[in-house]
């Protein structure tokens, strides 16, 4: 059976699925990953379904290495520093890691979160139907903990076709500084019309305050019409809260699900992932869309990314001692002299 | 009175919120689940999940297969009714008062100019009723405590409360799970879990049914407590 043994991990990194559905009803969060679309994209780099469990990777890197038998890998998210066995790699690509091969990943100039998938899924035991980790209730992933050294991953399948090396050319991973599209509701009836003006106007910073509950905004007040408490009612991912500061707060992956302050509006979740690899201190500006406009972005942006398998480019290395012995031995004969 | 019609709002592409009002108030959370068992009882394809709360119900969908528009329209043609809490369940949780397991209960006194006995007292003879889960798995939401017993949320967050905490604030009560740091008040704990990942459902109180306190001392609670540790169920009877 072919696992990843964690090495090294920096803290924040955890086991993500596509999320722990039908319990919000009981207060249970569902997490997931903060990127949803850096997620899906290794999941099918590697033919898994788009919801298989993979290790989120925080800004804190990972140190893996592989053991059993070879495991086919897809990586991507944010800017990155991979490195096979100490050797540099592009920031998103599909490799197969030979037992005893390491893979590394830490910080890189830009982005907050990256994910890595193995070909059928991180067969941890699922909780509440669901694998994805969320800490603060100790649910999923490994005890419902964040990832540290000598954890052991299991991969789903015993083994797997070796899949051709090859760099994830995918355009939606590229990053740019548009603005995040919001939709108004359900309570911006709490806000005077000059605060929606200056939220939909004005650049924001992201605070120290980020984490996968919430992002905090700083930037000009959003003023409350009249109260800021409202009688609690349900959330939905990257809603827009804010509290008595006038500060906007992105609601993320390990939202609660029902709480008592007004929501101005909810990110559009095609930008959702772009606004999770934000990191503290850079800066956004917010524009608007419609529910129709913003339902329509989303169903391109889930039928682009089901088409990652066509933005895999192969690409060349130098072949290892290892492949030389097994091209040997399949085509019996090696000409040095020619190469 | 005549029902006003619910306000259906989006809460962004993949959410609506079904909202009877804007208090609380026992027959709006009443047609909160009316509206929920109705969904129940014929779903529409494309729903996810409900998430009833005080007053408002939050229906979370799969775009792919449904858009905000369609959803409001098939909510709106359901009927339904609010619901009666008379077929609800009804449940005794035992509850361990002493300070040792009431970590605020002297600091309550003080700031209500009562004595801790008198709030006990009030606390554990009112009827609840179950409105709502928040905060965080388990976290139960209930509606019922007497007026005297109104108290602001603190300014700043108080310290973890430990496993299974009753708190008090803003004119609620809650019973808690997992440690969390609080601006409510802890004047209680009980052994009963009120959600366990094992289970199918994690939670056995379900929104609208009712529920008393009854008292119990230290000694029972560890009992107890040790009892569910060592994987004993721990029943809470129906009353």
């Amino acid at each position: 059976m072919p696992a990843l043994r964690v090495l090294r991990a920096g803290p924040g990194t955890t086991i993500q699925d596509g999320g722990r559905f039908l319990y919000r009803r009981y207060g249970v969060t569902p997490a997931g990953p903060m990127d949803w679309q850096a997620f899906r994209t290794a999941n099918y780099a590697l033919g898994n379904a788009h919801d298989a469990a993979a290790i989120e990777i925080a800004l804190g890197g990972i140190e893996l290495c592989c053991q059993g038998n070879a495991l086919p890998l897809a990586f991507c998210g944010g800017a990155f520093q991979w490195q096979r066995n100490g050797k540099p790699l592009p920031c998103a690509m599909r490799l197969t890691l030979q037992p005893g091969e390491t893979l590394s990943a830490k910080p890189g100039p830009s982005g907050a979160f990256a994910y890595l998938a193995v070909a059928g899924g991180i067969a941890t035991k699922p909780v509440l139907g669901g694998r994805a980790t969320q800490t603060r209730a100790h649910l999923g992933g490994l005890d419902g903990r964040m990832l540290q050294a000598g954890d052991v991953l299991p991969a789903a399948s015993p083994s797997h076709a070796p899949q051709i090396e090859a760099e994830i050319a995918a355009p939606w991973l590229s990053r740019d500084d548009t603005p995040f599209r919001v939709m108004l509701g359900p309570q911006q009836d709490y806000f005077t019309d000059d605060a929606l003006a200056t939220f939909f106007s004005a650049e924001f910073r992201l605070t120290h305050e980020a984490d996968r509950m919430a992002y905090r905004f700083d930037g000009p007040k959003i003023a409350h019409a009249h109260d800021f408490n409202i009688v609690s009612d349900g959330i939905a991912l990257g809603a827009i809260q804010v509290a008595g500061d006038g500060k906007p707060l992105v609601l993320m992956a390990d939202h609660q699900p029902t709480g008592g302050y007004p929501k101005l509006g909810h990110v559009a979740r095609a930008d959702l992932g772009r606004l999770a690899q934000m990191r503290p201190g850079e800066t956004c500006r917010f524009s608007r869309i419609s529910v129709d406009e913003a339902r329509n972005a989303w169903l391109q942006c889930e039928d682009a990314i089901a088409e990652t398998q066509r933005f895999l480019r192969p690409l060349r290395r130098e072949p290892t001692n290892e492949d030389l012995l097994r091209i040997n031995l399949s085509s019996g004969v090696i000409d040095v002299d020619e190469s | 009175m005549a029902e006003t019609a619910p306000r259906f709002l989006p809460a962004g592409e993949a959410a609506l919120t079904v909202e009877f009002g804007t208090t609380i108030d026992p027959l709006l959370n009443a047609r909160v689940r009316g509206l929920d068992a109705a969904l129940a009882a014929s779903p529409i394809a494309g729903v996810i999940e409900t998430v009833p709360t005080y007053r408002s119900l939050m229906i979370h969908f799969d775009p792919r297969l449904l858009s905000t528009s369609a959803l409001i329209e098939k909510v709106a043609r359901l009927p339904s009714e609010p619901l009666a809490t008379e077929s609800a369940k009804h449940w005794l949780i035992p509850v361990c008062y002493e300070t040792t397991h009431a970590e605020d209960l002297a600091e309550l006194a003080n700031a209500l100019a009562m004595t801790q006995d008198e709030i006990i007292a009030l606390h554990q003879g009112a009827d609840y009723q179950v409105y709502m889960y928040g905060f965080a798995s388990g976290y139960v939401f209930l509606g019922g405590l007497p007026a005297a017993l109104t108290i602001s949320r603190r300014a700043k967050p108080r310290p973890p409360i430990p496993r299974g905490s009753l708190l008090i604030a803003g004119g609620q009560a809650l019973i808690g799970h997992d440690p969390m740091p609080t601006g409510w008040y802890h004047i209680g704990r009980t052994p009963v879990a009120t959600f366990d990942p094992e289970r199918e459902p994690p939670c056995f109180i379900e929104v609208g049914d009712r529920l008393n306190f009854e008292a119990i001392d230290s000694t029972s609670f560890e009992a107890l407590e040790h009892a569910a540790r060592e994987g004993a169920p721990v029943a809470p009877r129906p009353a």
